[in-house]
């Protein structure tokens, strides 16, 4: 199992060329289109290449265009500037956070009290489980649209979603997590006769970390995804859904795939982030491996 | 990972006398992160039809490893091997032989009859064969009556000894056992030890086993390989002069302990210097 | 002395929640139910089943009548209040005074005592114990539903913000058609289309992949990357694509089901042991052999596991791809027309559908799974 890098790299770079490739073919129809209209014959094969990879509104931009427009709505764009992509991506950002933040505290709560109470765990534990299976992200226009109505817009409508998907993940991990000890452990605080609170935080909570970190992981992803989703109902105002979704009304695709690739990379880094959290942690803990 | 191929120097042909397994300098070395490890150093063996050879030794001393190789699941770095006259990996392909290994490794989506049928499966047989080797076999290791039962539905002894109905299923005349009862408690061992001890003495089948209790390989075997580690070796083989016919009871004879006796010996020598 | 403290109740959660049960039915007895001057004493039916309430809740705070029939009892009287209640404050809606709140909360309480007393029994048969374990969720859930009810016609709480379940409910059954024309536009098409091609293309890659290591080692982190993506985002692309009816949401379904698929099949696929593998090396197995007798069934696991987390992210997927743009049918256009029309109710009719939906799909893979995976110890119950 040497060397991911390698592989990953050669996998990378086939995809851009397919990228390209599907981008020519793509693109090309409307290109011959406009030469028909120009009355231009026999254009030569580079410069139809060219051409299409260059389009206005192409059907696929190529990595190129997108790289381009990422670069000129970064850094050619005042921050505050609503046509900056840091500017919708620093919105989502900070919502996405919020939400995460807050349903990851409200999970960890949650998933204490179910782990301690048979009833809640009885009675609530099933809803929690099977919440998972339905499409909890088809409310997220409601939730917004309800709070709009009563006065509660911006950061707060967005941040809900992203807690409401981010929260069922983190306590369905931690409820795992703090179940985790080996009864033999748990008999061994038994031994010591431990109070709950003192086998909670010297056996079960530290078991429960590496699940934390997993369903956290999980969480910030779904957080991101929620903020998104949040966006489209408002109509386009900010946010990189809100790119997403103006991007789709006027046709903009190179729009659309650079808001597209950012959220990615964004997602990318908070999961990376949170790796790195969880890294940290767990060699203080001693518990890497 | 023709290395075994090109090693392998072909025994004349009609042969039949010959031996079974045919072991020369042969010698197996792991590349580790740790330089290399010499698993098994200057092995030379003949096991002859018939046969029952315990390879007996502390952990580390080659002693699955040469089972391995000459199932075909190593190859060997130098020296020659033959099995049946052929290289060990013309013995696989041809299912020469057939391997218990130390956990039964049966198919928990498989019934017991199922898993017993999966070689003869992959062999290509038809349905009426398998189904006549199943029932053949599942008797011989009085198993009958669990056919539609899935294996974690019975014991460890139980599963045991469907993975040697297994085995036999391919109808091998070499078999080849890696601690196949090391796992399961004294009592049963004893149990499968007699049983075992039973079937070969019926089929005459050539049989090699592993194992790391000295009263199980004395019980069982007629050749005794004692080996020990770094780098293993063989260090001594005992022909022993037990009856062919033996019952559990002969545990307590002098001639039995004389040979355990021996075998102790050698592998208090070859642990000497290891600490 | 001993014996006296055994035999005294100790006052644990049961006996909290009679006193709350029997100090707010008598504050709510008491007090006036609804505006402008209505006691709860004016309404007969509901008096009496409350008082008896209160006097069963005297009863358990004493530590009497703890037993499966004493708890029966009170959830029966509990579920009679309840309705009294619904109905009542459905001749009075916006009217609900401090008495009725106390009354609510007095169900509520009896309610949960019911559950907590529900959660604690011993010694019942294993299909006994089942058949509570199944209750006791559903009661909470029914008892969530009652409040959400008496609340939100208690209090008045205007349509547009929150509907009650009960206009939900009837929203539904009057709206059959529509919704089964979104039903059949999103779930019986778009959804089931892309997640079989999605699933069923991924698998395929996944065995040609596994044949090659280089591929394995670059393809496999790079689908554990992108299970984190916020895939949902190529929804306008394809719709750009695909144009506005349901096979551009099967394509988002097919990309957001993909690559879980992929990298679960790859990992099952790796699962047998070394000791499996070597027993099929003795037998001089072919590659075919191997797969088809020992890794596919070992991956089996595996597979379900991404067919199962794959079902709930078609739903998603399909629904969040209706809201950039649609056919004027479709659940995902439904839900985002009606909240734009403020139309609540058909919103949660709508949901609620799509939560049946989606748990429902769950559940027959699951059920599948149960089936194709029987040997497997998470399965074997």
């Amino acid at each position: 199992m040497s060397g991911t890098v390698g592989p990953v790299l050669v996998v990378l770079l086939a995809i851009v060329a397919i990228w390209y490739v599907a981008a020519v073919a793509l693109n090309a129809p409307f290109q011959r289109d406009i030469y028909a209209r120009a009355g231009q014959t026999d254009v030569p094969f580079l410069q139809l290449v060219n051409d299409t990879l260059a389009q206005e509104r192409p059907i696929l931009p190529s990595p190129a265009q997108v790289a381009v427009e990422i670069w000129d709505t970064t850094v050619n764009k005042k921050i505050t500037s609503n046509r900056s992509l840091i500017y919708h991506t620093g919105i989502t950002l900070s919502s996405t956070l919020t939400g995460f933040v807050m349903g990851t505290l409200l999970g960890i709560g949650l998933a204490v009290l179910v782990v301690h109470s048979r009833v809640l765990d009885k009675s609530l534990m099933p809803w929690v489980i099977s919440s998972q299976t339905i499409p909890i992200l088809a409310i997220a226009p409601m939730i917004i649209v309800v709070l709009n109505a009563i006065g509660i817009s911006g950061l707060i409508p967005k941040a809900m979603i992203s807690t409401y998907l981010s929260f069922f993940p983190v306590t369905v991990g931690m409820v795992k997590g703090l179940r985790s000890p080996e009864l033999i452990h748990l008999d061994l605080m038994r031994t010591y006769s431990a109070s709950r609170a003192e086998t909670f935080w010297k056996l079960r909570l530290p078991y429960a970390v590496p699940y934390l970190f997993a369903s956290m992981k999980v969480g910030i992803a779904a957080s991101l995804v929620g903020a998104i989703v949040g966006e489209l109902p408002t109509g386009a105002v900010a946010g990189l859904g809100a790119r997403l979704l103006a991007g789709s009304y006027y046709g903009q695709m190179v729009q659309i795939w650079s808001a597209l690739v950012v959220a990615s990379v964004v997602a990318g880094s908070l999961v990376a982030l949170i790796g790195l959290l969880e890294k940290a942690t767990l060699a203080k803990m001693g518990m890497n491996r | 990972m023709n290395t075994a191929a090109q090693l392998y120097t072909p025994a004349p042909h009609g042969d039949r006398a010959g031996p079974v397994i045919d072991i020369e300098k042969l010698s197996l070395t792991f590349a580790t992160n740790d330089g290399p490890v010499h698993a098994l150093s200057n092995i030379d063996l003949k096991i002859d039809e018939g046969d029952f050879v315990s390879f007996i030794g502390p952990s580390g001393c080659g002693k699955t490893t040469l089972l391995r190789v000459i199932a075909d699941l190593e190859q060997p770095t130098a020296g020659r091997i033959a099995v049946n006259g052929m290289s060990p990996e013309e013995a696989r392909l041809n299912r020469a032989y057939g391997y218990v290994f130390q956990a039964a490794a049966l198919y928990p989506w498989r019934t017991i009859a199922g898993n017993v049928a999966l070689p003869l499966e992959i062999m290509g047989l038809d349905a009426k064969e398998r189904e006549a080797r199943i029932a053949r076999n599942m008797e011989l290791v009085n198993l009958k009556g669990f056919e539609k039962k899935f294996p974690w539905q019975l014991s460890g002894g139980m599963q045991q000894r469907a993975s040697i109905a297994r085995a036999l299923a391919v109808e091998p005349k070499l078999l080849l056992m890696d601690e196949p009862f090391g796992a399961l408690d004294e009592i049963v061992r004893d149990h499968l030890n007699d049983q075992l001890h039973q079937l070969w003495a019926k089929t005459n089948k050539t049989v090699v086993f592993v194992t790391h209790s000295i009263p199980e390989a004395v019980y069982l075997s007629t050749k005794i390989v004692v080996l020990c580690p770094r780098p293993g070796r063989i260090y001594d083989i005992i022909d022993s002069d037990l009856p062919r016919q033996r019952t559990l009871d002969i545990r307590e004879t002098p001639e039995f302990l004389k040979v355990a006796h021996r075998v102790r010996e050698g592998l208090k020598a070859g642990h000497s210097y290891d600490d | 002395m001993s014996s006296i403290a055994t035999s005294l109740p100790r006052f644990d959660t049961p006996a909290r929640l009679a006193i709350g049960v029997l100090v707010f039915a008598v504050l709510g007895l008491t007090g006036t139910a609804f505006q402008p001057d209505l006691g709860a004493l004016d309404l007969p039916r509901l008096s009496i089943v409350v008082t008896v309430l209160a006097i069963l809740g005297v009863r358990y705070s004493l530590g009497f009548a703890r037993h499966r029939v004493g708890d029966l009892v009170i959830g029966l009287v509990t579920l009679l209040s309840a309705w009294f209640l619904i109905e009542t404050v459905a001749n009075h809606p916006g009217l609900a005074a401090p008495g009725f709140w106390y009354l609510t909360i007095a169900t509520w309480f009896a309610s949960w005592l019911f559950v907590e007393r529900m959660a604690h029994w011993r010694g019942l048969s294993p299909s006994a114990q089942k058949l509570v374990n199944l209750a006791i969720p559903l009661i909470f859930g029914a008892t969530l539903l009652v409040l959400w009810q008496l609340v939100v016609v208690g209090a008045g709480i205007p349509q547009v913000l929150l509907p009650s379940p009960g206009a939900i409910g009837a929203r539904l059954v009057n709206s059959v058609p529509v919704l089964w024309a979104d039903f059949q536009q999103t779930f019986l098409k778009a959804v089931l289309a892309g997640y079989a091609i999605g699933c069923g293309s991924a698998f395929v890659v996944a065995i040609l992949i596994d044949r090659v290591p280089f591929l394995r080692r670059g393809l496999l982190p790079i689908g554990n990357l992108v299970s984190a993506l916020p895939i949902i985002g190529v929804a306008p692309i394809m719709v750009m694509w695909y144009g506005f009816d349901w096979p551009s949401k099967a394509a988002v379904v097919i990309i957001m089901t993909f690559f879980p698929m992929l990298v679960n099949t790859v990992a099952g696929l790796a699962a047998a042991d070394a000791m499996q593998k070597d027993l099929m090396r003795t037998y001089a197995a072919s590659y075919w052999q191997t797969l088809v007798k020992l890794r596919l069934p070992m991956a089996l696991p595996f597979i379900f596991n991404a067919l199962k987390i794959n079902s709930t992210l078609a739903m998603i997927g399909a629904i969040v791809a209706e809201f950039f743009g649609t056919p004027i049918v479709g659940m995902g256009f439904r839900i985002s027309t009606e909240v734009g029309r403020m139309n609540l109710d058909m919103v949660w009719a709508e949901i609620a559908v799509a939560a049946l939906a989606g748990s429902l799909f769950y559940a027959a893979v699951a059920l599948i799974e149960r089936i194709a995976t029987f040997w497997h110890p998470s399965q074997r119950g």
